[in-house]
C-alpha cells in the first residue's frame, strides 16, 4: 500500500448519480468515494435513496445519468454478475436466500460458475472457519437463525474474493453477540484491504466500526464526516436536517390497575425449531411500558403469538385483558374487546400487513371494528382512506397516498405505518414486537415516544424487543425472555445492562446458569 | 390364474401409463421453475394430432414423434410468451390454451378421423424379446416407453444435481433473489415451458401412435389434468410422478379386466377407482406437511417483473 494516501486511487467513486423513479428523485447528482481498506458508511433516513445507490454499484439498476469509476476506470455493469467479476460483493437486507435449499446449494448459486467447481462444501467450510463464521453447508437455509442466514451471505461474499464488500443494514436482525462477530469479520477483511460500504441505522455501531461516513437526505449527499468525532445525536440530525427530539419518560412506577395480565402459561412453539413457553407470567399496567428483552429466538415470536391470537392456548383464563379471559379468541375478537388491543407482530410484509394491497386497506383490515370503517358489511372507503391518511401524517410515513400498495414503501416506512396504525386507534392495551427495526433515527425516536405517551395516557403497552437501547428508554420495568421462561420483572432504574445481558444469555444473578433443572 | 393373463395387462398398464409419465415429468420441471401450466391437456391433444397426421401421411414413427414434440413446443411458447413477457395470469392463460388446443386439434383432425397406422413397433431383439415372460416385460415395448424412463430418470438427475437444475428450483423457489444474484429468471422459466410443452407434445403422440393408433376427437380425455394432479400429489418428484402414473394405469387397467369378468360393483364406482387410489396413494406418502412445502416451489403461479 502507499506511503501517500492522497495519491492513492480510490477503489470505486461515483460521480453525480441520477435516478428517478416516477413520482420520486431516489438520487440526484450523488458523488462518492471508497478507499481501498475503508469501512465507508452510507447513512440516511429511510428513503433517503442508499437502498438505491447500492443496487446501482451492484449492477441491479441502471441510473439516469453519472459515472462508476473503480480503480480509476470508468466501468458499465449489466448486471450482478459484471460486477462481481470486477469485486464487489453485496449482502442484502431482505436476503437473497433460497429457504428450501441447502446452504451450499444457496451459496453455489450466488458465486460465479468456474467458483463452484471442485469440492465446494470444503472451501465453504475452511472460509467460515477462517473468518469465524460458523457455517454446516449441508444444512436447511430455513432451519437456520437470522444470524446464520447473514453468514451464508457473507460467505458467499467472501468465497469470490471480493474487494468492495456491500452490506445493506447487516446488524437490524442480530443479537449483540452476532453483531461483535460480524464486526471483528469485517475489521479483519479492512486490514486485508477489502473496502466496505456499510449502510445501518445503529449509528453507536457506525461509531465504533466505520473510518468516514457519507450522509444522505432526499437523495442527495448533503454531508461527510468522520464518525469517530461525531456523537450520534449529530449524525442523526445532519440525517434529518433537523433536531432529534429523544424520548421522554417517566420513571414513575405506575400502580394502576393490572390490564393485561399472563399467568402460568404453557405452549408448544408451533414452528420447527421454536421454543415452547414454559410457565410465563407476567402483568402490564395501566400507565407503564413493560420491555420484554430477549436473544433472537428464546420465545419472543411464541410470546407474540399467543398474546395476539394467531395460537390459541389451551386454558381461556392464562391470558387476560381487564379481567377478561382471552386465551380462546382470535385476534379480530381480542382487537374488539373493552379498551380495545394494538398488536404489531414482527415480520412487516406478510403478517403485519398485505403486500399486494395499499396502505387504505391494510389500515381497514386492522382498524374496521375500533374506527367503524364498517357499516352493514360495507367497506367505508373515504372513511378508511382518511384513517390511513391519518396514520401517514402523524408517523410522517413517507408515501405518494395511501391508494399505493404496502410492498411499495421502503421497510422502515411501512413499519411507521404498522406501528402507526394501531396507535392511531387508541388502545388500551399494546402488545408491539420489535417496533423499531430497520426504522431511521428519526421516526425511532418517535415511534418510542409514541408508546411512552400512550402509557401516559393510561394504556398498558407490553414492548418485545432485542435492543436493549430501546428497551432502557422507553420501559418502566424490563423483564426477560431466555428458553421460554420469563424472568421477574424489575423496574428499569434498578437493573444495568449488564444484569439483563446476563439474564437474555441464561446466567443468573449468582453466575449460575439458571434454568440448569 | 395363470400368468398368460398377467403379461398383457402388464403390457397394457405400461402403455397406459407411458403418455402421463411424459406430460408430468415436464410439468414438474414447469412447476419447479414456478409456473403453472394449465394447458398440459391441450398441448398433448395438439402433439397427439400433429403426430398421428405426420404418421398417416409420411409413414415415418420419427417424423411423427418429432411433430408430436413440435406441436406442443409452439404451443407452449404461446402460453409463455403471453405469462412470462406480457405478464398474462398463469391459470387463465393455462385454461385458454386447454380449450384452444382442443379445438384446434378437433379442426385439423377432421379429415383423419376413420385414417389407419401400423402403431409404433415393439422392440424385438431376437432371442431375447422371445423369453418367455421376462422378455416381453422387458424388452418388448415400444421405443418411447424407454425414452420416457429416461426421461424420468434425466429430469431427477438434472433438478438435483446440476448447478441449471438447481437454478430452475431457485427461480421457483424465490424469483426475487434469483434476480437479484443475477439471474434471468424469464429465460429459465422460458426454458423449462417449453421443455414441458415438447415433453406434453411426446406424450399426446404416445396416445394417438402407440396406445390406440388411430384419431379420435378429445382423445386425451384428461389425461394432461391427470398428469397435472400427478405432479401436485408426487410433490414435484419426477420418480414419485412415475409411480403415481403407473399406480394411475395399473389400476385403470385392471379394473377393466374386472369389469370384463363382471366383477359385482358397479361399472361407475370401478372407473372412479383409478383417480381415488392414485390420490389417497400419493396424499399418504407426501403426508408430512411440512416436508410437502419444502418440496412445493415457493413462486408457483406467481408472475415475476422487474420493478424498477
Amino acid at each position: 500500500m502507499s506511503e501517500t494516501p492522497q495519491t492513492l486511487t480510490p477503489r470505486l467513486e461515483l460521480l453525480g448519480i441520477t435516478k428517478a423513479y416516477p413520482g420520486v428523485v431516489a438520487n440526484n447528482n450523488v458523488s462518492l468515494k471508497v478507499m481501498p481498506g475503508e469501512i465507508h458508511a452510507l447513512l440516511g433516513e429511510n428513503g433517503a435513496g442508499k437502498s438505491t445507490l447500492v443496487k446501482f454499484i451492484y449492477g441491479v439498476q441502471k441510473a439516469d445519468s453519472g459515472s462508476m469509476l473503480w480503480e480509476g476506470e470508468e466501468v458499465r455493469l449489466a448486471n450482478p454478475n459484471a460486477a462481481r467479476k470486477l469485486g464487489v460483493g453485496m449482502v442484502f437486507q431482505h436476503f437473497s436466500l433460497f429457504d428450501a435449499m441447502t446452504v451450499e446449494e444457496n451459496i453455489s448459486l450466488g458465486i460465479s460458475p468456474e467458483l463452484t467447481k471442485g469440492n465446494l462444501s470444503v472451501r465453504i467450510r475452511e472460509i467460515s472457519a477462517q473468518y469465524g463464521l460458523p457455517l454446516d453447508p449441508d444444512r436447511y437455509v430455513h432451519t437456520l437463525s437470522v444470524g446464520e442466514r447473514q453468514r451464508i451471505e457473507v460467505v458467499r461474499c467472501l468465497l469470490q474474493d471480493p474487494t468492495l464488500l456491500i452490506m445493506d443494514e447487516p446488524t437490524s436482525v442480530l443479537t449483540p453477540q452476532e453483531v461483535e462477530e460480524l464486526f471483528k469479520t469485517l475489521r479483519r477483511l479492512s486490514e486485508e484491504g477489502v473496502s466496505i460500504l456499510y449502510i445501518s441505522h445503529r449509528l453507536e455501531e457506525i461509531k465504533t466500526l466505520c473510518h468516514t461516513a457519507t450522509i444522505m437526505r432526499m437523495g442527495e449527499v448533503v454531508a461527510e464526516c468522520t464518525p469517530e468525532n461525531e456523537t450520534a445525536r449529530s449524525m442523526a440530525e445532519m440525517m434529518m436536517g433537523e433536531n432529534l427530539v429523544s424520548p421522554e419518560r417517566t420513571d414513575r412506577q405506575t400502580d394502576g390497575s393490572v390490564r393485561l395480565e399472563v399467568k402460568d402459561l404453557d405452549a408448544a412453539s408451533t414452528h420447527q425449531h421454536g421454543t415452547d413457553l414454559r410457565s410465563v407470567n407476567l402483568q402490564v399496567r395501566a400507565g407503564e411500558v413493560l420491555g420484554v428483552a430477549g436473544i433472537a429466538g428464546n420465545g419472543q415470536r411464541e410470546l407474540m403469538e399467543v398474546l395476539t391470537g394467531e395460537v390459541l392456548v389451551d386454558r381461556a383464563e392464562s391470558i387476560t385483558i381487564d379481567g377478561t379471559p382471552v386465551g380462546q379468541l382470535g385476534p379480530v375478537q381480542r382487537r374488539g374487546i373493552g379498551v380495545g388491543v394494538g398488536l404489531v407482530p414482527e415480520e412487516r410484509l406478510g403478517h403485519g400487513a398485505v403486500p399486494d394491497m395499499s396502505l387504505w386497506e391494510n389500515g381497514f383490515l386492522s382498524a374496521a371494528t375500533r374506527m367503524e370503517l364498517i357499516n352493514n358489511g360495507f367497506i367505508q372507503v373515504g372513511a378508511s382512506s382518511a384513517f390511513a391518511e391519518e396514520v401517514v401524517e402523524q408517523f410522517r410515513v413517507k408515501t405518494p397516498g395511501v391508494t399505493h400498495p404496502a410492498n411499495s414503501l421502503s421497510g422502515g416506512n411501512l413499519q411507521k405505518f404498522i406501528v402507526g396504525r394501531e396507535l392511531v386507534q387508541k388502545p388500551g392495551v399494546i402488545v408491539v414486537l420489535q417496533p423499531t427495526w430497520g426504522v431511521d433515527a428519526g421516526s425511532t425516536a418517535s415511534i418510542r415516544q409514541a408508546l411512552i405517551d400512550m402509557a401516559t395516557e393510561g394504556a398498558a403497552v407490553l414492548a418485545i424487543s432485542q435492543d436493549l437501547e430501546e428497551l432502557f428508554e422507553i420501559s418502566n420495568r424490563i423483564a426477560v425472555i431466555c428458553e421460554g421462561r420469563m424472568s421477574d420483572a424489575q423496574p428499569a432504574e434498578n437493573v444495568t445492562v449488564e444484569e439483563i445481558g446476563l439474564l437474555m444469555a441464561g446466567v443468573g444473578p449468582d453466575g449460575e446458569k439458571a434454568h440448569a433443572d | 390364474m395363470s400368468i398368460d393373463w398377467l403379461v398383457p395387462a402388464i403390457l397394457t398398464i405400461v402403455t397406459a401409463a407411458t403418455p402421463l409419465v411424459f406430460a408430468a415429468v415436464g410439468e414438474t420441471v414447469v412447476e419447479k421453475a414456478g409456473v403453472l401450466n394449465l394447458g398440459v391437456e391441450g398441448m398433448m391433444i395438439m402433439g397427439a394430432i400433429a403426430a398421428f397426421a405426420t404418421a398417416v401421411s409420411t409413414g415415418s414413427e420419427v417424423l411423427a414423434i418429432l411433430a408430436g414434440a413440435a406441436a406442443g413446443l409452439l404451443l407452449s411458447l404461446i402460453f409463455g410468451v403471453l405469462c412470462v413477457y406480457l405478464q398474462s395470469n398463469q391459470v387463465a392463460t393455462g385454461l385458454a390454451l386447454t380449450i384452444f388446443g382442443l379445438g384446434l386439434s378437433a379442426l385439423i383432425g377432421h379429415s383423419y378421423v376413420g385414417a389407419t397406422f401400423d402403431g409404433l413397433a415393439k422392440l424385438d431383439i431376437p432371442g431375447v424379446s422371445d423369453i418367455p415372460t421376462i422378455g416381453p416385460l422387458i424388452f418388448g415395448h415400444d421405443v418411447l416407453v424407454y425414452l420416457s424412463v429416461i426421461s424420468v430418470a434425466l429430469v431427477a438427475w438434472f433438478l438435483n444435481s446440476t448447478r441449471a437444475g438447481l437454478l430452475v428450483r431457485a427461480v421457483g423457489e424465490n424469483h426475487d433473489a434469483a434476480h437479484s444474484i443475477g439471474y434471468s429468471v424469464m429465460l429459465v422459466r422460458m426454458g423449462a415451458i417449453l421443455f414441458g410443452g415438447a415433453m406434453a407434445g411426446i406424450g399426446g403422440a404416445y396416445l394417438s401412435v402407440a396406445y390406440t393408433p388411430l384419431w379420435v376427437e378429445n382423445m386425451t380425455a384428461g389425461r394432461g389434468w391427470i398428469a397435472l394432479a400427478l405432479v401436485v400429489f408426487a410433490s414435484w418428484k419426477p420418480w414419485r410422478a412415475f409411480f403415481g402414473a403407473y399406480l394411475f394405469g395399473g389400476i385403470t387397467i385392471i379394473q377393466l379386466y374386472a369389469q370384463g369378468m363382471g366383477v359385482e360393483v358397479s361399472a361407475q364406482f370401478l372407473s372412479m377407482l383409478p383417480y381415488l387410489a392414485t390420490i389417497l396413494v400419493l396424499v399418504v406418502i407426501s403426508r408430512d406437511s411440512a416436508k410437502a412445502r419444502l418440496n412445493a416451489p415457493a413462486c408457483l403461479g406467481k408472475n415475476f417483473h422487474v420493478s424498477g
